[in-house]
């Protein structure tokens, strides 16, 4: 017999060993989150896709599925979180959107518009952060960082290489990269690397590639992020 | 006349975007002055809001002195504040000048920067001062209601104003909501 959950309500399926977000993406439920990606392992930092489940609070990105379990997930005060924790994602860093190349394709961007975010509700830090242009064809804008790790695991499991890794704690956390120098031209990174094209946010881009798309045709312009990512997760999830 | 609702706005450090966004509404305004009137605003040079304005509209993010001022007053005689556009709600363009040390900001515009004659930093009294860093406008006062965009769509306003002028809670659907 199949074993099956319901979140908000309906009754889905899943496998054993699945997790709640990959059950919900394969029931065409999305749960809003950046630092998931089905094609690297979980991180749950992020802490967007936060649910409840059988009345507690949980990360549906590292939380396995369980046959009865009770999910909530679209409730008004779980999107009031989300919303916060994405204003708090917005003033920690300098996100600057009419001067930033990501966007329109910017997922950060495009949970905000989801959530319907019109303000960042919290003092802005204007933190100082630092460009890494030194190399020839992938910027980094520590800016634009939010710590999802993503660059890391995608370095790591996929192309093999240990680029990225994430140094320091709490407010003093950043992004950096291996080499002597600190410096990204000194790594082993490449333009074709999974890392490389990751990252949510504009804080790595590939250079010479900007505003390539006229406003109105970007990625979220007309689409909403939930469409666009239970289109592109389970495709891969098949 | 004294049914109108009356609308102030004014840009602090904003570079009048909004400003020319929201008169994109077009012929719309003449329907928007069936039922408002402009109080303190650049579209009427009106120098001081009255104390019963409904509507204040805020573009620009705060960088001066003069900008704190002006925001007060806003505050202190409109029913309903908002800010509009990205400058008032974090800063936006502006507020990229607060990673460089204010002196540095100063000596590259007017002592080191190229083609400068005659080189001094203005000190005129009637000058505001600089503040520190620009921030947004409601580190400042409370503030009602956001409008982003960079600019805010003239429907933006359209449907903000007219959701306001109805009586209902204002809101914006996904196509009208962006930062850029």
């Amino acid at each position: 017999m199949t074993k099956t959950l319901t979140i908000d309500g309906v009754t889905i399926p899943f496998e054993d060993g699945q997790t709640i977000i990959q059950a919900a993406t394969a029931a065409g439920i999305y749960i809003p989150h950046l630092c998931h990606n089905p094609e690297f392992t979980p991180h749950g930092s992020c802490k967007l896709c936060t649910v409840k489940v059988n009345g507690r609070n949980c990360s549906a990105c590292t939380f396995p599925a369980m046959d009865g379990q009770e999910v909530i997930n679209n409730a008004k005060d779980l999107n009031a979180d989300r919303q916060k924790i994405t204003q708090m994602l917005f003033v920690e860093g300098n996100h600057f959107c009419p001067s930033c190349e990501k966007t329109g394709n910017c997922q950060l961007q495009a949970v905000a518009y989801h959530l319907n975010m019109l303000d960042d509700h919290f003092p802005l830090f204007y933190p100082h952060r630092e460009l890494d242009a030194s190399h020839e064809e992938i910027l980094i804008d520590h800016n634009r960082c939010i710590f999802c790790t993503l660059c890391v695991r995608a370095s790591h499991e996929q192309d093999g290489k240990d680029v990225f890794a994430i140094s320091g704690r709490g407010i003093n956390k950043h992004l950096i990269v291996n080499s002597e120098t600190g410096l990204l031209k000194d790594t082993d990174i490449s333009a074709s690397d999974k890392a490389a094209h990751i990252c949510p946010t504009g804080a790595i881009l590939i250079k010479h590639t900007a505003y390539q798309v006229p406003i109105g045709k970007r990625i979220y312009d007309h689409q909403q992020i939930d469409q666009v990512t239970l289109n592109s997760e389970s495709e891969h999830d098949k | 006349m004294t049914n109108k609702i009356r609308v102030a706005t004014t840009s602090l450090a904003g570079c009048f975007g909004c400003h020319m966004s929201f008169l994109d509404i077009d012929e719309r305004i003449l329907e928007l002055a069936e039922v408002v009137v402009f109080d303190r605003s650049p579209i009427t040079d009106i120098e001081h809001c009255s104390a019963d304005c409904d509507i204040g509209l805020i573009e620009g993010g705060v960088c001066n002195s003069e900008n704190v001022h002006t925001l007060r007053e806003f505050r202190k005689n409109c029913k309903i504040l908002v800010a509009v556009g990205a400058c008032s709600i974090n800063g936006g363009l502006p507020a990229m000048r607060n990673f460089i040390p204010l002196e540095e900001c100063l000596n590259e515009a007017y002592i080191n920067g190229i083609g400068v004659e005659n080189a001094q930093i203005p000190s005129d009294p009637e000058l505001p001062l600089l503040l520190d860093k620009v921030r947004p406008i409601h580190e400042v006062v409370k503030v009602d209601y956001f409008l982003p965009g960079c600019p805010p769509s003239a429907d933006v306003f359209w449907k903000f104003l007219t959701d306001l002028i109805a009586g209902k809670e204002p809101s914006l659907p996904y196509d009208l909501v962006h930062y850029d």
